[in-house]
C-alpha cells in the first residue's frame, strides 16, 4: 500500500472509530435504563471488537491492547457471567472515553509517543477492569480480522430435540498462512467423539480469478456426538486457532433461543432455510427429506403456490418449532434490508460538496444575468425558455442545499451523556427531554452550535436547577428536567435550552450590574434586557450572583459564538419556575432568498423571510420625518433608518423614497431606501477578514450584471442604529 | 516516492530563489513603486467597484472577480496621500496575502503598472529610518533602477488584514458618523 493509500484507510479507521464509540456510549446509556437489553450489550461488544481488529491492521498497539481487555470484559458480560451494573456502565463509559483519546491521540499526530498521562488513566482502568475479568487473559493477536471471539453459551430452559453437540466453524483467511491446517483440527474432534454429519460452506470462496490459494475460505457446521466431553475439551481443541476464527458450540439439548441467535449470527445469508436448520442441528436429515418430498408433491398438485413455502410445511408437521423458523427467516430478511440501507447512504466529502454548491451558487448567478438579457431582447420564446430554466436552476439549489442540511438530533444525543455524568458530578438528580431533534439545519451551523450549548446546558444544570431538598420544599418534583428543542420559525431556526429550575433573579443581576458599572441606577429596562446582561463580560468572574457563574468561560463567549453565526441569544425567565435561554441562528450560510434594494448607486439585499412590507414614502412624510426617524403606520409606530444617511451615500437624494418594513425576533422596524427591486436568489460570497468587524453587512452577493451587491444585517444594523442614536443623545 | 517529492521541493526552493529578484514597477501619485511578482495573482482593468459603507476611506470597495468578491484597498490612502484619480491607466493589481488562516486576495489600485524586471539582492538597500514619507515598517528594501531608488513594498504589512480590519473598527467608532437626527 503507498503512503497516501494509507493515510486515506487510516482515516476512514479514524472516522468508523468515532462513529462506533458514539454508538458505544449511546448503547451503553440505553443499559442504564434496561440492563437486560441483548442488542444494546451485542452492539457495544461489536464496537469494541471491530475498534481492536482494525486497530491491529494498522499496528496501533496502544488501542489493540487496550480494547482487548475490555472487549474480554465486554464477552463476560455476552455469556451472562458479569452482571450489569451502574458501577461496570460507569466504568464501561470510562473506557470508552479512554479509547476515543487515544483514537484522538493518534489521529492528531500518527508517530506521537503514547502520553503519559493518557497511559497512567490507562493503566488505572484496565487495574479496574480486572476485578471483571477471569484469570486467562488471551494474548493479543495485533492483525486479528474482523472476528475472533469464542462463545459459551449456557445450557437451560427450552430445548431442542437433538442430543447433538452443534459446532460452527468459521476459520480466519490467515489459518493456513500461519501454518494451521483446518484439517487437522477436524480430524482431532473425531478422535474425541463421533462427528456424526459435517457440512462445508463455501460461500466465502471468491471468483476463481481472485481467490488466493493461500487463504482459507472455507467455513464448517458441525454435528458431534461424544460421550463425557464437556464444552471445554471442544474448545481446547480449536485452541491454537481460537484467536483468529469465530467458533460457536452449542452443547447437546441447547434452547431454542440459542439456535436462534446462531442462526442469526451466521455470516452466510444465501443457505437454503431448510439446510440451515439441518446445519443447526435442530432437523435431522430424514425430516428435511420428509417435508422436502411433500413441498414436491404439494407443488404438482393444484394448491402450490399458497402453500408451498418450506417454513410453513415443516411447522405444520410439528417438526420445527415456530420460533426457529422465524428467527431463520428474519435472518434472510434483514439480510436483504441492510443491502437495501446501505445503498441508501453515500459518504461523501465534505469539500467535494462545497464545490458542488459553489457551483450551484455560479449557475444561479449566471442564470440571473440570461433572465436579465432575456428580459431585455423582449423575445417571447426565449423569455419563456429562461423562466423555465431559472425554476430548474432554483430546485437544484434548493435539494443542493438539502444535501448539506442534518438534522440536529446527533448534536443533542451527545448530551445525554453529558447530563448523566454532570448530575453525577455535582450530586443532583437531572433527566434530559430532548424535541424536535429531526430539525434539519446546515451542517456548518451545527457544528459550531456544541460548544455554546454545551456551555448552556452544564450552566443550567449547575446553577439553574436547584437541589432535591430545595426542589421538594418548592412543591416540585425532586428530578429536575433540563430541556433542549428546536424547531423553524421565520426563515430561522430556533435552539432552546429549558430548565425548570430556580429561574434568574433579576434585582440581583441589576445590582451585580450596577455595580459593574454595564448601567445606571435610574435606567429602565425591560426582563430581558436585564437577562441579557449576564451576557456582558463582566458577569462571568466566579465572584458573580452564584447561580449566574461560569465554569471559567462566559456567558459572553457563549454570546460571540452565536453572534459569529448571525445568530442570536435571548432569555426568558421566571423566578422559581425556570429558564429558557433561546438560540436563535439563519438556516443556513449558503444560498438565500433575498429581497434586492437600491440606495444611491449601490443596490443592498435583505433576507427575504424578514420583510414584512413595502410601502412608499411620499412628500409629506418626507417632510414631516426629516427630523423624526419614526413614521405612523396604520395606527402603531414604526421607527426607521435612513440607509442613505447611515451609509453616508454621497450624490442627490433620490425623486422618491420608500420604506421596506423588517422583523426580526419580534423586532420591527423600517428601512429606508431609494428603489425596490424586487426579489433575488441571493448566493453569499463571504466578505472576507478584512470587514470582520463591519457591522451592519452580512455578506455580499453577485448580481446579473455582475455588480457585487451587499447584504444587510439587519439585526446589527439596527443594534448601531439604537448604539449611535444613544451615544449622539448622551452626548 | 521520497525521491520523487524531495526533487518538486528543490524545484520549488529554485524558483523562489530566481523570483525573488523580479519585481512589478508601478507609479502612486507619480512616485515609483515595485512589488515582488511572486504574491501578484494578475493585473486587472479597473471596473465596476462597489462601495462598502462605514469602512475606512483606504477601503475602495468590492469588486466582482470571476465569481468571487474581492475588496481593493487604495493605496496612495493606505500611505497617508490623497486618492488617486481615476485615468484610463488605472489598475487593480490583485495580490495574494497571507492572512495566517488560508490565503486571501485583495485588490490594489494603482496609476500606472509599468514593467516586471529583475533587481539583484546586490542592489537591494535596507529602508531608511525615515525620509520616505511612508511608514517604515510597509518597506521591505529600497531597490536601484537605473541609479535611482525605487520603494519595495513589504506586502505583508501594508495589506496586514488584522490591521486594516482593526482601523476599520475604529472608524466606525467615531463620533459624527450619524447624520444630525
Amino acid at each position: 500500500m503507498s503512503n497516501t493509500e494509507f493515510d486515506q484507510a487510516l482515516q476512514t479507521f479514524f472516522m468508523e472509530s468515532r462513529e462506533l464509540l458514539e454508538a458505544m456510549e449511546e448503547s451503553l446509556l440505553g443499559l442504564e435504563s434496561s440492563p437486560d437489553d441483548d442488542d444494546a450489550i451485542n452492539a457495544i461488544f461489536r464496537a469494541a471488537h471491530t475498534i481492536k481488529g482494525s486497530g491491529g491492521l494498522f499496528g496501533l498497539d496502544g488501542i489493540v491492547s487496550f480494547t482487548h481487555v475490555v472487549e474480554n470484559v465486554l464477552d463476560r458480560v455476552r455469556g451472562g457471567h458479569v452482571q450489569v451494573n451502574g458501577e461496570l456502565i460507569a466504568l464501561l463509559l470510562s473506557c470508552r472515553d479512554h479509547i476515543g483519546m487515544l483514537v484522538e491521540q493518534i489521529a492528531a499526530d500518527p508517530a506521537a509517543r503514547p502520553d503519559k498521562e493518557l497511559e497512567s488513566v490507562g493503566n488505572m482502568l484496565l487495574e479496574q477492569l480486572k476485578s471483571y475479568q477471569t484469570g486467562v487473559t488471551h494474548p493479543v493477536c495485533s492483525t486479528a480480522p474482523a472476528s475472533s471471539c469464542t462463545e459459551i453459551l449456557p445450557q437451560t430452559g427450552n430445548t431442542v430435540e437433538s442430543d447433538m453437540w452443534h459446532i460452527s466453524l468459521r476459520f480466519g483467511q490467515d489459518v493456513l498462512r500461519n501454518g494451521m491446517d483446518p484439517l487437522a483440527f477436524i480430524r482431532y474432534l473425531d478422535n474425541m467423539g463421533k462427528i456424526v454429519h459435517i457440512l462445508t460452506l463455501p460461500d466465502a470462496m471468491p471468483f476463481s480469478l481472485e481467490m488466493d490459494p493461500e487463504s482459507c475460505y472455507l467455513g464448517f457446521e458441525i454435528d458431534f456426538q461424544g460421550d463425557g466431553v464437556d464444552k471445554a475439551a471442544i474448545e481446547e481443541v480449536f485452541e491454537f486457532v481460537r484467536e483468529d476464527c469465530s467458533i460457536r458450540i452449542l452443547p447437546p439439548h441447547s434452547r431454542i433461543e440459542e439456535y436462534t441467535q446462531l442462526i442469526n449470527e451466521l455470516p452466510e445469508n444465501n443457505i437454503a432455510l431448510g439446510e440451515l436448520l439441518v446445519n443447526c442441528g435442530s432437523l435431522t436429515r430424514k425430516e428435511l427429506e420428509q417435508a422436502l418430498h411433500l413441498q414436491e408433491t404439494l407443488r404438482s398438485g393444484s394448491r402450490a403456490e399458497e402453500t408451498s413455502k418450506l417454513g410453513n410445511i415443516l411447522v405444520e408437521q410439528g417438526v420445527v418449532q415456530p420460533e426457529l423458523i422465524d428467527a431463520a427467516l428474519g435472518k434472510q430478511k434483514t439480510a436483504k434490508e441492510n443491502k437495501s440501507q446501505e445503498s441508501k447512504l453515500i459518504r461523501i466529502q465534505a469539500d467535494k460538496l462545497d464545490q458542488l454548491i459553489n457551483l450551484v451558487g455560479e449557475m444561479v448567478i449566471a442564470g440571473a444575468a440570461t433572465s436579465l438579457i432575456a428580459l431585455r431582447t423582449q423575445d417571447a420564446a426565449l423569455h419563456e425558455a429562461t423562466s423555465t430554466l431559472s425554476r430548474l436552476v432554483e430546485e437544484i439549489r434548493d435539494s443542493a442545499l438539502q444535501l448539506r442540511m442534518v438534522q440536529i438530533g446527533e448534536t443533542f444525543s451527545r448530551f445525554n451523556r453529558v447530563v448523566r455524568d454532570v448530575s453525577r458530578e455535582i450530586g443532583k438528580d437531572i433527566g434530559l427531554n430532548i424535541l424536535g431533534a429531526e430539525t434539519e439545519l446546515d451542517k456548518s451551523v451545527v457544528e459550531k452550535i456544541g460548544d455554546p450549548l454545551m456551555h448552556l446546558v452544564r450552566n443550567s444544570m449547575d446553577h439553574g436547577i436547584e437541589t432535591a431538598e430545595i426542589r421538594l420544599q418548592r412543591g416540585k418534583p425532586a428530578k429536575g428536567t433540563l430541556r433542549l428543542n428546536a424547531y423553524h420559525e421565520s426563515g430561522s431556526i430556533v435552539v432552546e435550552v429549558g430548565d425548570d429550575g430556580g429561574g434568574l433573579n433579576r434585582a440581583r443581576i441589576f445590582a451585580k450590574a450596577l455595580e459593574k458599572g454595564l448601567v445606571t441606577a435610574n435606567q429602565v429596562l425591560s426582563d430581558q434586557e436585564v437577562y441579557g446582561l449576564i451576557f456582558e463580560a463582566g458577569f462571568s468572574t466566579a465572584e458573580a450572583v452564584t447561580n449566574l457563574s461560569g465554569r471559567g468561560v462566559g456567558m459572553d463567549v457563549v454570546r460571540r459564538n452565536i453572534e459569529a453565526l448571525r445568530g442570536t441569544v435571548q432569555i426568558d425567565s421566571i423566578e422559581g419556575a425556570g429558564t429558557t435561554v433561546k438560540i436563535r441562528l439563519p438556516l443556513t450560510l449558503a444560498i438565500i432568498d433575498g429581497f434586492l434594494m437600491g440606495v444611491g448607486s449601490s443596490s443592498y439585499v435583505v433576507p427575504l423571510d424578514m420583510v414584512m412590507e413595502c410601502i412608499e414614502l411620499n412628500e409629506a412624510e418626507r417632510q414631516e420625518t426629516r427630523d423624526s426617524h419614526y413614521i405612523n403606520l396604520r395606527g402603531t409606530i414604526l421607527p426607521f433608518i435612513r440607509l442613505r444617511d447611515q451609509f453616508r451615500e454621497r450624490g442627490k437624494p433620490a425623486r422618491c423614497e420608500n420604506i421596506v418594513v423588517v422583523q426580526y425576533a419580534g423586532l420591527r422596524a423600517g428601512l429606508v431606501v431609494d428603489e425596490l427591486m424586487g426579489e433575488f436568489q441571493t448566493v453569499i460570497k463571504p466578505l472576507g477578514k478584512l470587514f470582520a468587524n463591519l457591522k451592519g453587512i452580512g455578506g455580499s452577493t453577485i448580481l446579473g450584471s455582475g455588480e457585487v451587491a451587499l447584504i444587510l444585517d439587519v439585526p446589527t444594523l439596527i443594534q448601531r442604529a439604537i448604539a449611535l442614536e444613544s451615544r449622539v443623545l448622551n452626548c | 516516492m521520497g525521491a520523487i517529492v524531495r526533487a518538486e521541493q528543490h524545484a520549488q526552493v529554485a524558483e523562489r530563489d530566481e523570483g525573488q529578484s523580479q519585481y512589478l514597477t508601478f507609479l502612486l501619485g507619480g512616485e515609483m513603486f515595485a512589488i515582488p511578482i511572486l504574491n501578484i495573482k494578475e493585473i486587472i482593468e479597473y471596473g465596476h467597484m462597489t462601495t462598502v459603507p462605514m469602512m475606512p476611506a483606504f477601503v475602495r470597495g468590492v469588486i466582482n472577480l470571476r465569481g468571487s468578491v474581492v475588496p481593493v484597498i487604495d493605496l496612495a490612502v493606505r500611505f497617508g496621500r490623497c486618492a488617486s484619480d481615476l485615468t484610463r491607466r488605472t489598475c487593480i493589481v490583485i495580490i495574494e496575502v497571507d492572512s495566517g488562516e488560508g490565503c486571501q486576495d485583495i485588490g490594489v489600485v494603482v496609476d500606472t503598472v509599468n514593467e516586471v524586471l529583475e533587481i539583484p539582492a546586490s542592489e537591494i538597500e535596507q529602508a531608511p529610518s525615515f525620509g520616505a514619507r511612508i511608514r517604515a515598517d510597509f518597506i521591505s528594501g529600497m531597490g536601484k533602477i537605473e541609479g535611482k531608488f525605487v520603494v519595495i513594498i513589504a506586502v505583508n504589512h501594508v495589506l496586514a488584514i488584522d490591521e486594516m480590519a482593526t482601523l476599520g473598527q475604529l472608524g466606525d467608532a467615531s463620533p459624527g458618523m450619524l447624520a444630525a437626527p
